[in-house]
Formats: structure tokens, C-alpha cells, sequence
């Protein structure tokens, strides 16, 4: 099996996809060179401009386009270039794009990607740095990925680009250099299917994206003093597999999930209360950045980063 | 124009005007339940555009959109249902007035946030310049929409790719309560398309056959590839913008003025008599029928299960 970055396995979702499927188009600014964290390049050479659009700085427009264009019949991917655009174009996604097979009686769904690379750790200050997930999580009608290898990274996107609803991925900046196994012409990662990435049976840690990375390296330190940590990588956030989180935190009785975005209104909050409902019991932390924009300075944004030892303490303080 | 189409454009517009006015009485009747935004005095605008239009073109309307609706075909039955609240409403109930979708008549939406139209809309020319099928795409928004971000990066966007698209600005004078000129700079709307290299008109938005005409130019231009058009089209509503807004903030003699233009008389003049007789007649009855088949439909059941996403 080759082995990819993050960031081939990205642009390799797309191009078998768009190899498949002639309605797929990919639109973005820069997306035509690679865009700035390099994802998307070559593809221009391979689809052409009537498929590889160059859109100008207008995040609104552009995705609202696409959202008319799938209703037309086209499967648009969009790349917002940072998580923190998102912002911009919270509208369309959900007064357009989430509502509308609801909302049309199902007269037509909307089959929309919208890409963006989310996640602190690179020093670009507090409005390039968020994985605002909870701006979206929680809205029906919407699907929310986050793949944490590079694996995930191209099969979650290929799921994204067959499913006939609007789906965010949230692609972590951090990870982009990141080498792994990525099956070539592989299969789509099923959506709302997580993965549990270690066995244990002392307590379950879920995470997501750069986060799954500290949940395991925290599984280790745990291990080192004889407790075994289960480590599920969510990799849908909504919607969620509950059926992995229950059948996990039923054996363990103990839940950490780490979430590198603020402490409250998260995916944290939402695999805790569904773990709660799951009727059994189960004591449960998150951990999360403070609740503070993220910092520029070195040190500062190290430390608001989930760490391994914060996650194997809260882990300890559950035993 | 022949009489024969004179009297189709005056059937289509006193359609509209007909089942405004129903809705309107059945809100103060709290037969239908919520808010409205009626379009009376706009129908010039809705039937002028629409009817050079072609099967395959798509309609992306506003929250005040029963006018383009009704103008594009949708069935009055059917969207009385949506306004009841009914089953067999256009989207089964779950959409309501201001949410309204019609994919078998080409209408993706009526958009209920200001400026929706516009972006669903330029989707919809995007989609029809890359699958290259010869369609055309037409959004209409109102006054209010041309200081939203919608606005201004779409008519950008849509200049620099050459999208077949008419922008057709109903400019009604206010913007919910406000008036038009204490909320936007520059006076004019057309002229905002030349910062965009967009061809502009500036239309009587009462006066069907001119807004006929400058819809006929643009949607030509886009057919033929000649990129879009802001088509603002100068008209009035004859009542308030939802319904708890009787419109007391204009001013009697502009009310007046607006009304003596009402697009409705000013064709009817054209007619003979006996036809406007004649077509009010059968007009009253169809509104009538559509509105007794709409009430008698049942209510959507809530029990039944549903899903926010399609799933196969």
C-alpha cells in the first residue's frame, strides 16, 4: 500500500472522484496552483478550468453558488482556505444548503463539499488557527467529517463527494505533512463510523483530527502505569457513532474527550451527553482549549493545545 | 402586441393580484397562520420577467415570492395548501410562505433571508454554464438585498465568469419599513452594475410590457453568452411588508400616486372591456376552486418519519 501525506491523500480523494464522476467540480480561491496549504495541485492540468475554478475572494458568493449548482445537478467541493472563513458562509450552508431536501418536501438534495483546513499549532493567530466546529455541529441536515490520517483524509472526502447532502471536512493544517497507508483507488470511508485506534478497557478517550495523535500519545503514558486506554478516533462529528462510543464507555465506565476548540458548545459536550444517554454509568472529562482566542506567541498557543499529559491526568482523576 | 397576449399578461398578473388578496384576508382571518409578505402592486415585475423566459430557465425568488411563482406556473391549489399549511402543499407544509420550492416549474426557492435569491440563483447560471444546456438563470431580490454581501460579490463573480443570469431588482422604494433612499448611497440601484462591467436598465416595474421588454434584452444577452444584467424594475407594494406592518411610515400622497400607477388598470386600459370582464370572472373562480381544494386537503401528518438528509 502506498504511503501518502495528508495532503496527497486530499487531493487524490478528489481526483479519483472527479475522474468518476464528470459533475464533480472543485471551487476555491487558488485552488488552480494548490491552494496555500498545497492540496489541490495539479489538478487544473488534469479537468481543466471548467472544473478547477478559481473563485475570488468571496466565500459567500461562491459557496451559495455551489449550493444552486448541486440543487442543478452538479457535486461541487468547495475549499474554504481557513476554518475560520466559515464565518462567512454560515448563511448558505444552513438556510440553504442543510434545509433544503427538508424543507423542498425532498423535491432535490443538495450534494456539496465544502473543505477547510481547520486547527491551531502553525502560529497564524486567532483567526487562522480555530476549528470552529461547533459553529456548525448540531445543525440538521448537515454532515461533519474530521479525518485524523492521511487514509481518512482521502476516504472521508470521497464519502463527502458521493453523499447527496451537504457535508463539511474539516482537514487539520497540522496534519498535512503527515505520512500514512492510503489504499490507492481505495473506497470511501463510510461517514457517521468511527474507529477505535487502540483496544482498552480502563477508559475510552475520543478525539478527532490532531487530537486523536494526543489521545494515543496519552493512551501510552496510561499504559506505562498499567491502565489501559481506548482510543476512538470520532472521525464523523455529526452525525456521531453512538454505537462505538456506547459500546465502548459500557466496558469502560470512564470517558476523556479531547477537543482542541473552546471548552463549551463542542463535539466534546456532545459525545459526553450522548454517552450519558446511553444509560449506563459513566464519569467523563473534556479536555479543550481555555476558553480564550487562540494565541500567536509560541508558548502561548503550545500550551492552549490539548496535551498528552493533561489527557492522561484527566484520565487518571477518573480512576 | 396582439390582443391575444395582452390578455395573457393581464390573466397572469390579475392571478397574482387575486390570490394576494386571498391570502391577505385569510391572515386576517388567522386561516393562515405566521407572517406573509404579499406582492400587490408588483405583479408587472413577476409576470414581465417570467413570461420571456423559456422551459429549463431557472427562478430564484424572495420571501415575497408568490408573484414569481404563480408567474413561473406553480399551481395555486398547491401553494394555497403550503400557505394553509397543508399536506399537499408545494413542499408538504414543512416549507410555509416565505420557504416555497418548485423544482417541476423551475423555481430552486424562494429564500427567506434578503439575498438568498441572488446566490442560489448565480448557482443556478454556474450550473447551466458548465453543463452548457442553454438555460438561463434569474434572481429577483428587492431593494432591500442590493447592500447585502450577496449582491455585491455575486454580480462580481457572475461578471468575471460571464454566468447567463438576469439580476432583477424589484425596487419597491422600502426596505422592510425603511425607506429606500435613508439606507442606500447613491440614490439609483441599476448604476451599481457598471462598478461590476454588467450591463444595467432601469425599467417602469408597472408597466408589464416594459419590464417585458428589458427582461427579453437581458435574458437574451445571457443566452447568447453575453454574460448577465441588473434589470432594476421601479415599482411599489400596495401593503406593508409582512403582516404586522400596515405601511403607516409612507407617505398618503406617494401611497396615492403609487396606487393611481397600479399596473393592473394601466393594462386594463388596453383591453377591451369585456375581456377584462370576462378574465376577471374565471379568474375569480379559479382562486376560488384553487383556494376550497387547498382547504379541504388535511394536514400533514407529524407522526410520520422523516429525515433532514437523503439517505439511500
Amino acid at each position: 500500500m502506498p504511503e501518502l501525506s495528508y495532503r496527497e491523500a486530499v487531493r487524490d480523494g478528489i481526483a479519483e472522484e472527479m475522474e468518476r464522476d464528470a459533475s464533480v467540480i472543485l471551487l476555491g480561491e487558488d485552488v488552480e496552483p494548490g491552494g496555500v496549504f498545497n492540496a489541490t495541485p495539479g489538478l487544473v492540468e488534469r479537468f481543466g478550468r471548467d472544473r478547477v475554478i478559481d473563485m475570488p475572494i468571496s466565500e459567500l458568493a461562491f459557496t451559495s453558488a455551489a449550493f444552486g449548482a448541486a440543487v442543478k445537478g452538479l457535486r461541487p467541493v468547495v475549499e474554504i482556505m481557513f476554518g475560520d472563513f466559515l464565518g462567512l458562509v454560515v448563511d448558505t450552508l444552513v438556510n440553504q444548503a442543510s434545509k433544503y431536501w427538508y424543507l423542498s418536501n425532498e423535491q432535490a438534495s443538495v450534494p456539496l463539499v465544502v473543505r477547510s483546513a481547520v486547527g491551531a499549532g502553525a502560529r497564524f493567530g486567532a483567526c487562522h488557527s480555530q476549528t470552529p466546529t461547533g459553529w456548525l455541529l448540531g445543525e440538521p441536515g448537515l454532515k461533519l467529517l474530521a479525518p485524523a490520517t492521511p487514509a481518512d483524509a482521502k476516504g472521508l472526502l470521497k464519502a463527502a463527494i458521493r453523499d447527496e447532502n451537504p457535508v463539511v471536512v474539516f482537514e487539520h493544517k497540522m496534519l498535512y505533512g503527515r505520512k500514512g497507508e492510503v489504499p490507492e483507488g481505495g473506497e470511501p470511508t463510510p461517514i457517521g463510523r468511527a474507529a477505535v485506534r487502540r483496544r482498552g478497557g480502563d477508559v475510552t478517550i475520543a478525539a478527532a483530527l490532531a487530537a486523536v495523535e494526543t489521545a494515543l500519545a496519552a493512551a501510552d503514558r496510561l499504559a506505562d502505569d498499567g491502565i489501559e486506554g481506548e482510543v476512538i478516533d470520532l472521525r464523523t462529528l455529526s452525525p456521531l457513532d453512538v454505537d462505538t462510543i456506547l459500546e465502548s464507555v459500557t466496558r469502560t465506565g470512564r470517558l476523556v474527550v479531547v477537543e482542541e476548540g473552546p471548552p463549551t458548545g463542542g463535539y466534546a459536550a456532545e459525545v459526553v451527553a450522548t454517552a450519558v444517554e446511553g444509560g449506563g454509568t459513566v464519569a467523563a472529562r473534556r479536555v479543550t482549549m481555555p476558553g480564550l482566542p487562540v494565541p500567536f506567541s509560541g508558548p502561548l498557543e503550545d500550551a492552549a493545545v490539548p496535551a498528552a499529559e493533561a489527557v492522561a491526568g484527566a484520565a487518571r482523576s477518573l480512576l | 402586441m396582439e390582443q391575444g397576449e395582452l390578455e395573457r399578461l393581464y390573466a397572469a398578473m390579475l392571478r397574482i393580484r387575486r390570490f394576494e388578496d386571498t391570502v391577505h384576508l385569510l391572515f386576517l382571518r388567522n386561516e393562515i397562520e405566521g407572517t406573509t409578505h404579499l406582492c400587490q402592486g408588483q405583479e408587472a415585475v413577476s409576470v414581465g420577467v417570467c413570461d420571456v423566459l423559456e422551459p429549463g430557465d431557472t427562478v430564484a425568488a424572495t420571501y415575497r415570492g408568490h408573484g414569481a411563482c404563480l408567474a413561473m406556473g406553480v399551481d395555486s391549489a398547491r401553494l394555497f395548501a403550503e400557505l394553509l399549511g397543508r399536506g399537499t402543499g408545494l413542499n408538504g407544509g414543512r416549507g410555509g410562505s416565505m420557504n416555497v420550492v418548485d423544482l417541476a416549474h423551475n423555481v430552486i426557492g424562494c429564500f427567506g433571508i434578503v439575498g438568498g435569491s441572488i446566490g442560489a440563483g448565480t448557482g443556478a447560471a454556474l450550473a447551466a454554464q458548465l453543463m452548457e444546456d442553454g438555460t438561463v438563470a434569474v434572481a429577483f431580490f428587492g431593494d432591500g438585498a442590493v447592500n447585502q454581501a450577496y449582491f455585491h460579490e455575486c454580480l462580481n463573480l457572475a461578471s468575471v465568469r460571464g454566468l447567463p443570469i438576469v439580476y432583477v431588482c424589484e425596487n419597491n422604494l422600502y426596505g422592510e419599513w425603511t425607506a429606500m433612499e435613508r439606507v442606500t448611497a447613491g440614490g439609483r440601484i441599476a448604476p451599481r452594475a457598471d462598478g461590476y462591467g454588467i450591463p444595467a436598465a432601469d425599467v417602469d416595474g408597472n408597466d408589464v410590457l416594459a419590464v417585458r421588454q428589458g427582461a427579453q434584452d437581458a435574458v437574451t444577452r445571457a443566452r447568447e453568452g453575453g454574460g448577465p444584467t441588473l434589470l432594476e424594475c421601479r415599482t411599489y407594494r400596495h401593503k406593508g411588508h409582512s403582516r404586522v406592518d400596515p405601511g403607516k411610515y409612507r407617505p398618503k400622497a406617494e401611497v396615492e400616486a403609487w396606487l393611481a400607477r397600479d399596473p393592473l388598470p394601466r393594462l386594463a386600459e388596453q383591453l377591451d372591456p369585456s375581456s377584462v370582464e370576462r378574465i376577471g370572472e374565471a379568474l375569480d373562480r379559479e382562486i376560488e376552486a384553487a383556494l376550497e381544494e387547498a382547504r379541504a386537503a388535511a394536514f400533514p401528518d407529524p407522526s410520520l418519519p422523516v429525515s433532514a438528509t437523503k439517505e439511500a
